[in-house]
């Protein structure tokens, strides 16, 4: 097709060119910044008023100009460069690389709470950035193995985390006992959901799943006699080690042997971030741990071959809603145990946590790592939460910048940051390589 | 329920399906014509309203009294320069992505979304927009003793509007070279562009469509309902791109229908039960339609050809 082609062509424009196509851009920006740079609608006691800021018009169109012309300038001399190594990325490194790369991170996550740098923001960020990993992991096996559009991945993950508040704060029942139940009931509502519309196409999943996902939203924002409305839930209590309690003994008697007594060291509220950190690490592990084995079991197998192709599959007997239903309880059931570990660990719940924009983030988080990349989304979760929630105190701009920086590696990187989506097994080379479908239609990467 | 709240719900669900059938045109035609779910659509839909707004509040600084001049100077305003963003959203975020795989774009969309929102959360500030109404005034129909219709003029301005644009709009798909061009690449974008159409340019004009289409909306809310801010492209567009999906996506008139279901469930729900869970009803009626017609209310089922 013509756009392979455009993008492969070196960009052997003149300065002239240059400066007309940085031109137009000025102009198209000037025009997007007329209605909304340049008034400003002021609310006041005295109702609504305008501000003129006819300036910003001129501020912005500048800005775009010598944006445009510097970024092409830069791209006419170094592209071709650029090109070539990126081309030659992925097939530079040995096979095993991914292993290595691994492994390191999983050794540099477990000494991470021990090095000196890591005071308790640093932690609790880490912690942040392992829940949404977990997340990650989860749902790659729904977008990435399976194949299917989840935009209300949230919704289990709310799940999650009220089935843990509800049931401790009606039932006293314990962090550990609650776990399983999470995950349970997160496959469940899985179920419940899955089993009608598992059957529609690929886009009509993303609106229903969205759909469901809101339903949840609003239900526990108007269930006030069982979920207490907006307000949440509050002083959720904290899991405990085999019994030790890991509470301030500063705010009240202990329920039970406190951890610090129990060893025999004094109290710190670092010994709770140590716990939960290392908690959301072992559960994001047991995930991605799951999903690899899955992989490799006829179930796991039956996933990517649907995704592939559905047709096929079902010409050999398979039964497409069954599989489909499979990796969304999975799925499903991963955010009912990344919930409730959310749960646990703020003591605070509210529907709040639980919008669009989290699923949103979680399925970009997936995407932009590479689909079926566990790796990628380590890299994806620590750039698009660890970063925005480093930089808290630039709130305004945090989100404009989270949302540019989607927008912007979807177009440097199509296919995500590390991108392998190739099936867990194919044949020899040889003569399936000469039964690929022409790789035109793929991205031209 | 008497004749009276059956028949005043319906002209209020008429409306709604109106203003949302608007929406929906702009998700039908973008899914028809490059397959991808245009996520910041709601919130070119909240940028018109914005335009709209700023439009009256200018119009009526350089001294245009007459509101039926001012909706009309606005209306053209808003439309010329939501288009503008409409093209420079497909432009920066979909054009490069065309050909890859079939998330990229959905992403990209997701967040485009998020950056036209927190944009016009930063430039026009977080607090809510109050519009003090401008059209008023009404018809009023007796259906016997204490039983009255009321049409406000606002109302049946939606109405006449969106069945005049739905009109224009139909004939320019059915009758003139362009439609012909989008239909054709709709169809096979490959082999339209073989055949000499300009691919890039009919999606272009398809995204300028669906903006200025949006932006009508988001006038007839700034007036309707008098209110606006940042977060209202949000909702206004998952019920929209609902609407979409109940009529079948891919299809122009599936998309007025199911506005229009979408309307009267909005607006009929209240009267039976809570309004809390207005947003339930509608996302179950749409797992009940795909369960049963799995293509939507009108749209085609597809056939899968090995």
């Amino acid at each position: 097709m013509t756009r392979v082609a455009d993008r492969q062509a070196p960009p052997a424009a003149s300065l002239a060119h240059l400066v007309r196509d940085a031109g137009l851009a000025a102009l198209v920006a000037a025009l997007l910044a007329v209605p909304l740079l340049g008034f400003r609608l002021n609310v006041s006691a005295q109702g609504l008023s305008l501000e003129y800021r006819l300036p910003w018009i001129l501020y912005a169109a500048a800005a775009v100009f010598a944006g445009r012309l510097l970024l092409s300038l830069a791209a006419r001399s170094l592209w071709p460069q650029v090109r070539q190594r990126s081309r030659g990325f992925g097939a530079r490194f040995p096979s095993n690389t991914n292993v290595i790369v691994g492994w390191v991170l999983i050794g540099g996550a477990l000494v991470l709470p021990w090095l000196p740098f890591a005071d308790p923001r640093f932690l609790s960020v880490a912690t942040l950035v392992l829940i949404y990993v977990m997340l990650g992991w989860g749902l790659n096996i729904v977008v990435g193995l399976a194949g299917l559009l989840d935009l209300g991945y949230v919704a289990f993950y709310a799940i999650g985390a009220y089935s843990f508040a509800l049931l401790s704060m009606n039932f006293g029942l314990s962090f550990w006992i609650c776990l399983p139940l999470a995950g349970i009931l997160g496959a469940f509502f899985g179920i419940l959901l899955g089993f009608p519309v598992l059957r529609l196409r690929g886009d009509y999943l993303a609106i229903v799943t969205l759909g469901f996902g809101e339903i949840i939203r609003v239900i526990l924002l108007n269930w006030q006699a069982v979920t207490n409305g907006p307000d949440g839930i509050t002083d959720i209590p904290r899991p405990t080690l085999f019994g030790l309690s890991f509470e301030s003994p500063f705010r009240g008697p202990l329920h039970g042997t406190g951890f610090a007594d129990f060893l025999g060291v004094p109290y710190s509220p670092m010994q709770w971030m140590f716990f939960i950190y290392y908690l959301i690490l072992l559960l994001a592990l047991g995930t991605t741990l799951f999903a690899q084995r899955m992989r490799r079991l006829p179930t796991g197998r039956a996933w990517e071959a649907l995704r592939e192709d559905e047709i096929a599959c079902k010409s050999l007997g398979m039964n497409p809603v069954t599989v489909k239903l499979s990796a969304f309880a999975i799925g499903a059931s991963f955010a009912g145990l990344a919930g409730c570990f959310f749960a646990a660990r703020q003591g605070f719940i509210s529907p709040e946590s639980f919008t669009f924009i989290e699923s949103a983030t979680i399925l970009a988080i997936v995407v932009l790592g590479g689909m079926g990349s566990q790796i990628g989304i380590v890299l994806a979760a620590m750039l698009l939460v660890g970063l925005p929630e480093w930089f808290r105190n630039l709130a305004e701009y945090r989100m404009i910048a989270f949302g540019g920086a989607m927008v912007l590696i979807m177009i440097w990187r199509p296919g995500g940051l590390l991108s392998r989506r190739d099936p867990t097994v194919t044949l020899g080379e040889g003569p399936a390589e000469s039964m690929r479908p022409a790789p035109a239609a793929e991205s031209p990467r | 329920m008497t004749i009276d709240i059956f028949l005043q719900q319906l002209v209020n669900g008429l409306t709604l399906g109106a203003f949302y059938g608007l929406i929906a045109l702009g998700y039908t035609m973008v899914y028809g014509i490059i397959g991808m779910i245009n996520f910041a659509h709601g919130d070119i839909y909240m940028v018109g309203a914005f335009i709209s707004l700023i439009g009256f509040l200018l119009f009526s600084a350089l001294g245009v009294a007459s509101v039926p001049v001012a909706i009309l100077l606005v209306l053209v305003v808003a439309m010329v320069f939501t288009a503008v963003y409409g093209w420079a959203v497909e432009r920066i975020a979909y054009r490069p992505l065309r050909g890859s795989q079939r998330l990229a774009p959905l992403i990209s969309a997701i967040g485009m979304s998020i950056v036209l929102q927190n944009f016009v959360q930063l430039t026009q500030g977080a607090r809510v927009k109050p519009l003090p109404p401008m059209v008023q005034g009404g018809y009023r129909f007796t259906l016997g003793t204490d039983a009255h219709l009321n049409v406000s003029l606002l109302q049946a301005l939606i109405v006449f509007l969106t069945v005049a644009l739905m009109a224009g709009f139909t004939y320019i798909i059915r009758r003139t070279p362009l439609g012909r061009a989008q239909r054709a690449t709709e169809q096979d974008a490959t082999m339209a562009a073989l055949l000499g159409v300009n691919v890039n340019r009919t999606i272009s004009i398809t995204f300028i469509i669906g903006a200025s289409l949006a932006a009508v909306a988001g006038l007839m809310a700034t007036l309707y309902y008098g209110v606006i801010d940042f977060f209202i492209g949000f909702v206004a567009g998952i019920k929209a791109f609902t609407a979409a999906v109940l009529g079948g996506i891919g299809s122009l008139p599936g998309a007025m229908l199911g506005g229009l279901v979408i309307g009267m469930i909005e607006s009929f729900w209240p009267v039976y039960f809570d309004l809390a869970y207005r947003d339930v009803a509608v996302f179950g009626v749409l797992v009940l339609v795909l369960i049963f017609r799995p293509s939507g209310l009108l749209g085609r089922p597809e056939i899968e050809k090995v």
